[in-house]
């Protein structure tokens, strides 16, 4: 005997993030959903991005790692709220999680909050956290190739952005093909390329950053 | 290893039919858009894992990829876009407009005849 359903699977993950979704509108807040291989750079952009806003706007950060606790303290010491949600073993976060790493930053008084996701270029663009809006990175020693490799994670991006360009002088590396792959998959998404250890191209990112917070 | 939250939710779906039917579920189709990328085997062997000692133990899972339509902004062509091989087939341009991915739905379930 066959039942037929055409039941959405992920309806629960789904539940939630819509209720983060009007959390966030409610307390107008910009919600990031950072993602990216291991090594990056996903806590280098968020630590240089909260010395140098942290004035400006009041910034939380929810941490998503396998293990341990050293990304949340390095935003701790950073000065901004931070929650660390270790997956254990688990590639992703989920809505769930972030509900209620949420309460624990205090979120509502927030202007901006990050969540960096699980180091992963793949799982974790499969589930809506409820954020406002989602961030690529692909740095430059992972090789030009990840864009056709993983164009499932860059067409879902508002932004992507390709750090360590301070190392384009020294590994082979074919900018020309990355910005066409994403432009392949993703006709929209700024584009911005950055380097967050040593500072180049910030400013483009924290414009990109205060055109979403101002919409 | 997404599949893993994915199997559990399946399995939580198909439970809960189960218990309404009263009969042993034997086979399941779901289906997915590309970008979710789920792995086949992957998948069948995160819900075996799961379903291990529940009433769905022992259940095969079909998947149904479902294409992504494009549309070729150069010349209009509508098709169905490989995301390994991203050209137009017309003209073999890269700029493409898409219909909306499709979701992860549970399709339909098959369950053992009541007796
Ligand atoms: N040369 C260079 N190194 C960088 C840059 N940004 C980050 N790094 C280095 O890359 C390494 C990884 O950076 P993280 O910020 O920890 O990367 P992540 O994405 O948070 O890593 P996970 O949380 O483990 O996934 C560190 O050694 C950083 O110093 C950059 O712009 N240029
Ligand atoms: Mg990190
Ligand atoms: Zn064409």
């Amino acid at each position: 005997m066959k039942i037929s359903l055409g039941q959405k699977i992920l309806s629960r993950n789904e539940e939630c993030a819509q209720k983060n979704r009007e959390f966030f509108k409610k307390h107008k807040i910009l919600c990031l959903n950072v993602i990216s291989s291991p090594g990056a750079g996903k806590t280098s952009l968020l630590v240089r991005t909260i010395q140098d806003l942290k004035d400006q706007l009041k910034i939380g950060v929810i941490e998503g790692d396998l293990e341990t606790d050293n990304d949340a303290r390095k935003i701790l010491a950073a000065g901004a709220a931070a929650f660390q949600i270790e997956t254990k073993g688990a590639c992703h976060l989920s809505a769930e999680q972030v509900q209620n790493a949420l309460k624990m930053i205090e979120a509502e008084k927030m202007d901006l909050v990050f969540i960096e996701n699980v180091g992963n270029l793949v799982c974790p663009s499969a589930f809506d956290l409820g954020e406002s809006k989602r961030v690529v990175i692909l740095s430059i020693p992972e090789g030009d190739d990840k864009p056709a490799k993983y164009p499932g994670t860059f067409a879902g991006a508002s932004v992507v952005l390709i750090n360590k360009i301070d190392l384009l002088a020294h590994i082979e590396f074919n900018l020309q093909r990355v910005l066409a792959d994403i432009r392949t998959v993703n006709p929209t998404a700024q584009i911005l390329q950055l380097s967050a250890a040593v500072g180049e191209g910030m400013q483009n990112w924290y414009n990109w950053l205060k055109e979403q917070i101002e919409k | 290893m997404h599949e893993t939250m994915v199997a559990e939710n399946i399995l939580r779906a198909i439970v809960e039919q189960a218990e309404k039917i009263g009969t042993r579920p034997l086979s399941a189709v779901i289906s997915c858009g590309q970008f979710n990328t789920l792995n086949d085997e992957i998948m069948q062997f995160a819900f075996d894992a799961a379903a291990a000692g529940t009433v769905c133990e022992g259940m095969t899972l079909k998947i149904k990829h479902i294409p992504l339509r494009a549309t070729c902004r150069q010349c209009k062509l509508m098709f169905e876009f490989d995301l390994y091989n991203p050209h137009c087939p017309g003209c073999r341009r890269e700029e493409f407009d898409f219909e909306p991915d499709a979701p992860l739905l549970l399709e339909e379930i098959e369950f053992e005849e009541p007796k």
